[in-house]
């Protein structure tokens, strides 16, 4: 790509001059977390130097200016993810919470028991784990969309799944463990056929694809911070006006509250009705800084930056004898799960560790996705903007050094 | 030979190798040696499962003292098991559960021992303790 300064974006992330074990840092874990750019990095700085102060209480100056930066957030992420409205976007401490918020708020109104929640066999513990925990309340019932080897789902069983005790539909975008871009927008339509709504976890999306809420016609979606080279702490819950209104409140504190008296409590409204206690400030005002980075460069040119740097990999990658890979899905993004047949991904992981290489190894919270695969775990390598080639080199050759070493 | 006597010389050993490859060559090389514990026991019984990589952990007390066997299915993890395996096998409940394993951060290894790197190492160290304070109240 001619227009895509990859020199002046790795100038942007100061931890990627650092060493590693005496090498220099190949960051390939961004799955997990992304790093930071300057920019998020001085913002955070500048906030406890300069502005802070509890965000909707104060009259005071400084409460003034936290609250108005906080908001701003609010504001990107409307622009960012197109959403129809302001009050859609409720901030929380990330996609394990907004996932726990619907789970929570949704189950206390809408499920009962014999009714049917689906999601799907590619699932991150966090979008599985919530769910089993409403229907173990509620003595609801679990239904899973099965998966197939190559790493994709089932659309045809998953359009079996509906029937009338049917409630809730939750999936993933993008998976953690298998790079899989599922087809959200027809999954979405289908569970609309049948009037149900549907939960979107973007953890694994919003950094690498454009993303139209009101296009995609979903009814939540979920996303964090931190994958997005923003702080750590901070994440979204979009949600539709009306479904989020039906919804009863999820924690009782400050800020969520209208009127407080021993006798009653009206509820705030929009979004601040989901938004109890003091947030975390200062992750919520520099998540538009990572917003505002992202949108410099551009979603769609990331997109096609990292999709170059993926098919590189692969090609790199075939050349490992024995490498196995995990996930074979005809649309797949930034990441690349494998393993190297006679090792175990622990060993390679450790081995990597020595040469200055992040990985992660093991099941990345998604042990049914392993169970289906028949496998302990990975060996996943997952891109971000700032990857380039040499990076992909430096895992190759550790890969090959690897394998001498263990096998 | 003492726990102490036989961590002493591991340090030794271990002091031979200048870089981390030989270092991990060696580990290897440990964990291809280890006496597989009899399949008999590889079972959910005497798992001891981390995050990543999975270690199984029988013993047997004989003549008052504790005999150890044991697997993993990572090379380097089980390379790690026969050196505590060595250090505390044979030795009397008491010797073991009182004792201090200190040559794992003498020979740089101690990161295997975090509870991030979940490998379930920890967990064996804590299980070959917890066997022998249970024969020690027996």
């Amino acid at each position: 790509m001619s227009n895509y300064d990859i020199t002046r974006i790795r100038s942007d992330f100061p931890i990627l001059k650092r060493e590693v074990n005496g090498k220099p840092l190949v960051y390939l874990d961004n799955g997990a977390t992304t790093q930071k750019p300057k920019q998020v990095i001085d913002a955070i700085d500048h906030y406890y130097a300069d502005m802070n102060s509890n965000v909707h209480r104060g009259v005071h100056y400084l409460s003034q200016i936290s609250t108005d930066a906080f908001e701003v957030t609010r504001q990107k992420v409307k622009d960012f993810i197109h959403a129809a409205q302001l009050h859609e976007v409720i901030i929380t401490s990330g996609t394990t919470h907004g996932i726990n918020l619907i789970a929570t708020c949704f189950g206390q109104a809408f499920i009962h028991e014999g009714d049917e929640i689906i999601i799907s066999a590619m699932e991150h513990h966090s979008n599985i784990v919530p769910w089993q925990m409403l229907c173990d309340f509620k003595g609801a019932v679990l239904r899973v969309i099965p998966m197939d080897e190559h790493g994709e789902l089932d659309q045809a069983a998953y359009a079996n799944l509906f029937n009338e005790r049917t409630k809730l539909v939750s999936f993933t975008y993008v998976s953690n463990a298998l790079g899989t871009i599922n087809p959200v927008k027809q999954m979405i339509a289908t569970a609309h056929q049948h009037n149900v709504p549907v939960v979107l976890d973007a953890a694994q999306a919003v950094q690498h694809i454009k993303i139209d809420v009101q296009d995609l016609d979903v009814d939540f979606m979920v996303f964090s911070g931190h994958k997005m080279y923003g702080p750590t702490g901070v994440g979204v819950l979009y949600g539709k006006e009306a479904l989020l209104n039906a919804l009863p409140p999820y924690q009782g504190g400050g800020d969520m509250i209208k009127e407080v008296t021993f006798a009653k409590t009206t509820y705030n409204e929009l979004p601040f009705k989901f938004e109890a206690g003091t947030p975390n400030i200062e992750a919520g005002i520099c998540l538009a800084f990572a917003i505002d980075y992202i949108n410099e460069i551009g979603v769609e040119n990331i997109k096609a930056y990292e999709d170059e740097l993926f098919d590189y990999a692969h090609s790199r990658l075939r050349e490992i004898p024995n490498i196995r890979f995990i996930g074979t899905a005809e649309k797949r993004s930034s990441v690349i799960s494998f393993l190297i047949e006679g090792t175990h991904p622990y060993d390679v992981g450790v081995i990597l560790d020595k040469l200055g290489i992040a990985v992660r190894t093991g099941h990345h919270c998604a042990q049914p996705v392993m169970d289906q695969f028949g496998i302990p775990g990975t060996i996943r390598a997952s891109l971000a903007l700032y990857n380039t080639k040499e990076d992909i080199d430096a895992l190759v050759s550790g890969l090959q050094r690897a394998a001498n070493m263990l096998l | 030979m003492t726990i102490n006597e036989t961590q002493d010389e591991l340090i030794e050993d271990f002091s031979f190798y200048e870089d981390w490859m030989e270092k991990y060559e060696y580990i290897i090389q440990l964990g291809k040696e280890l006496p597989l514990i009899e399949e008999q026991y590889k079972q959910e019984q005497y798992i001891i499962k981390g995050c990543q990589s999975r270690v199984w952990l029988h013993p047997e007390f004989k003549d008052d003292k504790i005999y150890f066997t044991a697997d993993s299915d990572a090379i380097i993890t089980k390379g790690l098991v026969s050196l505590m395996v060595k250090v505390l096998s044979g030795h009397t409940p008491k010797e073991i559960a009182e004792s201090d394993l200190y040559f794992v951060n003498q020979i740089g290894l101690q990161e295997h021992l975090s509870p991030t790197r979940a490998n379930g190492l920890l967990s064996m160290i804590k299980q070959m303790k917890l066997y022998a304070i249970a024969y020690l109240n027996k």
